[in-house]
C-alpha cells in the first residue's frame, strides 16, 4: 500500500487521537503500574519474591506442561492439518470447523470438562487410570488441559502453507525417482517447519498464561501442581501485592520475549506462504 | 477465480487467455497424479489417526457437556438454569458486559485500523506491536494489573474513587476493563490487514466527488470492510463471554453480584453442584458451537461475495482486470 498525504485522506488526527487515549488508558497506564509495583521493591526483595522454592517449582511446572502440551500440538496439529488438506473423508468440512473449538470454547468449560472427564470414574479416566496413567490432580492433567486449549494454533498456521504448496514440486521429486517417504522429508517438509514452528510457539505463549481451564485439573497443591499464574492469584488473596507483580513481572517478561521470537518466525513463514 | 466468459467487447485474439485462467481450478479438482497420492494404507490410516484426535480432543468434550448438563433429564436442567437466582443474575452480568466491551472495542478497532492502514507516522510500528500486546499478556497478569490501579486500599486511583463513592474493583465496571483488555486486539487486528490490502483510491475518488469524511467512511469504507468487522466481533464476542482469569481477580467473585457465566460454573462446581455446573457451562458450549457456525458461514459468505462480479464486490472486478491485462 501506498503511503497518503495527510491532507488528503481525512480523520487522521481523529483516529489516532482516539487510539492512543483508549490504549493509554486501558493498556500502558494498568501495565505501567505493575512495573511501578514491583520497582518499589529492592533488588534483593525482589529476587526473594520470585525465588521461593514454592515460586521455582510453579514456573518449573508451567515451563515443563506448556512446552509437552506445545510438542504435543505441534505433533497433533500437524497430523490433522496434512489429513484435512491432502485427503477426503466424509465429513472433513465439520472436522475443519471443529478444530477452532478450543478457542471458542470458555476456558472455565473446557477446565470443567476435562476434570470430569478424566477422574477415575470417567469416560476416559475409567480406561487410562487403572493402567496407571495419573490423569487428575496431576501434571499430566494439566498437559492434557494445555494441549486442548492450545491446539487450533499449529493446524492453523500449517494448513495455508500446505494448501500453497505447489504440486509440480512433488510430481519432479517423483519423477526423479524419489520415494513418497523421501519427498515428504526433502521436499514437503521443509517449507512447512517455520509454520509449524510459529504454531508451535503460540500454543506455547498461550499455554504459559493459561489459567481457567487449569485449575479445575490442578488440584490445589502448592509445588506440585500449581502453576504461576495460579501462585500470583494466591499471593493476591494474601494481599501480597507487591510479591503477585514480583510474579507477574517474570512471567511478562517471558511472555514477551516468546512474543518477538513468533514476530520473527512469522516473518519466516509468510516468505514459504507467499 | 473468475469462471464467467470474458466480456463480450473483448477481441477475439484475447479469447485463448480463457483455458488459461481457469487452469488453476481444473487442477484441483482433478484426480490426484500419483506421485501426488500416498498408498491407501497410509491415507486411511493418517485419516482414522486425525478423526480420532478430533474426536477424543473435542467431539467427546462437547458431547459429554450436554450428556452430564440432561443426565436427570430436561425439567432439572431447565430449574438449574432458570430457576437458580445467582445463575440468572451471572446471565444478565455477563449480557451486559458483552456489549459493552465489543462495543468499545469496535469502535477502537476501526479507529486504529483506519490510522495505521491509511496513513505513515513515526511509532507506527511500535503502535501496532501494542495492539497485540493484550495476548500475550495472562489473563491472571491483567486481572492484577487493575487491581494495581484500583485496589480500594493499596491501589494508584483506588483510595480515592473509594473515597468518592466509585466502585471499580469487585463491581461491573471493573469487570469491563479486564473484558476490554483482553479482548482488546481482536477487532483491529481483522481491520488491519483487510483495509491494507484495499488501498485507498476508492475512498479518494470519494472525496473527489464530494463526498465528506463521514459520507465517505459510511458509504465507502464500512462496505469494504463489513466482513472483517463482522468477523472480528465475533471473535470478540465469544471471548468477551468465556473470559475466566481476568475476570476472576477483580470481580471478587460475589454470588449474585459480580458472578459471570464461566465464574458462576467454577462457584457451583465447588458447591458440589455439578449437574448445575454442567447446565451453566452448556449454554456456554452452545454459544461456541453457534460462534462456529457463524465463523464457517461468514467465511463462506465472504467468499461468495468476492466472487460474484458486480459492482458491489470491487475487490473480484480488480482481480479479474489485473488478470486480463496479464493475458
Amino acid at each position: 500500500m501506498r503511503p497518503v498525504s495527510r491532507r488528503v485522506l481525512p480523520g487522521f488526527s481523529l483516529t489516532l487521537g482516539y487510539s492512543l487515549f483508549y490504549l493509554s488508558l486501558l493498556v500502558l497506564l494498568p501495565l505501567s503500574a505493575c512495573v511501578l509495583k514491583a520497582t518499589s521493591l529492592s533488588p534483593a526483595e525482589f529476587w526473594d519474591a520470585v525465588s521461593t522454592p514454592r515460586a521455582l517449582a510453579a514456573y518449573r511446572l508451567t515451563l515443563g506442561a506448556s512446552l509437552a502440551a506445545a510438542l504435543l500440538d505441534a505433533v497433533l496439529g500437524f497430523l490433522v492439518a496434512w489429513v484435512l488438506v491432502r485427503y477426503e473423508f466424509p465429513l472433513r468440512r465439520l472436522f475443519d470447523a471443529l478444530v477452532d473449538l478450543p478457542f471458542a470454547l470458555p476456558t472455565a468449560v473446557a477446565g470443567l470438562v476435562y476434570s470430569s472427564l478424566y477422574v477415575p470414574s470417567g469416560w476416559l479416566g475409567r480406561y487410562l487410570v487403572p493402567l496407571g496413567i495419573e490423569t487428575y490432580h496431576s501434571p499430566l492433567a494439566i498437559v492434557l488441559v494445555l494441549t486442548f486449549t492450545g491446539f487450533p494454533f499449529v493446524v492453523r498456521t500449517v494448513q495455508p502453507v500446505l494448501e500453497a504448496l505447489e504440486p509440480e514440486l512433488e510430481e519432479a521429486a517423483a519423477i526423479l525417482g524419489a520415494s513418497r517417504w523421501q519427498t515428504f522429508t526433502r521436499v514437503l517438509l521443509p517449507p512447512l517447519v517455520p509454520a509449524i514452528l510459529t504454531g508451535f510457539a503460540l500454543s506455547f505463549a498461550r499455554a504459559l498464561g493459561e489459567y481457567g481451564s487449569v485449575i479445575f485439573v490442578a488440584g490445589n497443591l502448592p509445588e506440585e501442581t500449581e502453576i504461576a499464574p495460579m501462585l500470583i492469584y494466591a499471593r493476591l488473596e494474601e494481599y501480597a501485592y507487591a510479591e503477585a507483580t514480583a510474579l507477574a513481572v517474570v512471567l511478562l517478561g517471558i511472555s514477551f520475549v516468546l512474543l518477538a521470537a513468533i514476530n520473527l518466525l512469522e516473518r519466516w513463514s509468510k516468505k514459504y506462504a507467499a | 477465480m473468475q469462471l464467467d466468459a470474458p466480456p463480450a467487447e473483448l477481441p477475439p485474439a484475447a479469447v485463448p487467455a480463457r483455458p488459461a485462467r481457469s487452469a488453476p481450478t481444473e487442477r484441483r479438482t482433478r484426480a490426484p497424479t500419483s506421485a501426488r497420492q500416498d498408498p491407501a494404507v497410509v491415507r486411511w490410516g493418517l485419516t482414522l489417526a486425525a478423526v480420532a484426535v478430533l474426536g477424543v480432543l473435542v467431539v467427546v468434550p462437547v458431547v459429554h457437556v450436554f450428556w452430564e448438563a440432561l443426565a436427570d433429564g430436561p425439567a432439572v436442567y431447565w430449574n438449574n438454569l432458570v430457576r437458580d437466582p445467582a445463575t440468572r443474575h451471572a446471565l444478565a452480568l455477563t449480557l451486559t458486559v458483552v456489549p459493552i466491551a465489543v462495543g468499545l472495542n469496535l469502535v477502537f478497532g476501526v479507529a486504529v485500523a483506519w490510522a495505521v492502514a491509511r496513513f505513515r507516522f513515526p511509532g507506527r510500528s511500535l503502535l501496532v506491536t501494542l495492539i497485540d500486546l493484550p495476548f500475550s499478556v495472562s489473563p491472571v497478569v491483567a486481572g492484577l494489573v487493575f487491581v494495581l490501579l484500583f485496589g480500594p486500599r493499596q491501589g494508584i486511583f483506588g483510595p480515592w474513587l473509594y473515597a468518592h463513592g466509585i466502585k471499580v474493583l469487585f463491581a461491573t465496571p471493573g469487570i469491563i476493563l479486564v473484558t476490554c483488555f483482553v479482548t482488546l486486539p481482536f477487532v483491529a487486528r481483522e481491520l488491519i490487514p483487510v483495509l491494507e490490502a484495499d488501498g485507498p483510491e476508492e475512498e479518494l475518488a470519494a472525496l473527489t466527488l464530494g463526498a465528506s469524511g463521514w459520507q465517505m467512511f459510511w458509504r465507502v469504507t464500512l462496505p469494504n470492510i463489513k466482513w472483517g468487522v463482522l468477523y472480528g466481533v465475533l471473535l470478540c464476542t465469544a471471548r468477551a463471554a468465556g473470559e475466566f482469569g481476568a475476570v476472576h481477580v477483580v470481580s471478587g467473585r460475589i454470588t449474585g453480584k459480580t458472578d459471570t457465566l464461566p465464574l458462576r460454573v467454577e462457584k457451583l462446581l465447588q458447591e458440589y453442584r455439578t449437574p448445575a455446573a454442567f447446565a451453566v457451562a452448556s449454554v456456554l458450549t452452545s454459544l461456541a458451537l453457534v460462534t462456529l457456525g457463524a465463523k464457517a458461514w461468514l467465511e463462506r459468505a465472504e467468499a461468495s461475495s468476492l466472487l460474484t462480479p458486480d459492482p458491489s464486490a470491487p475487490r473480484g472486478e480488480r482481480s479479474k482486470e489485473r488478470k486480463d491485462e496479464a493475458a
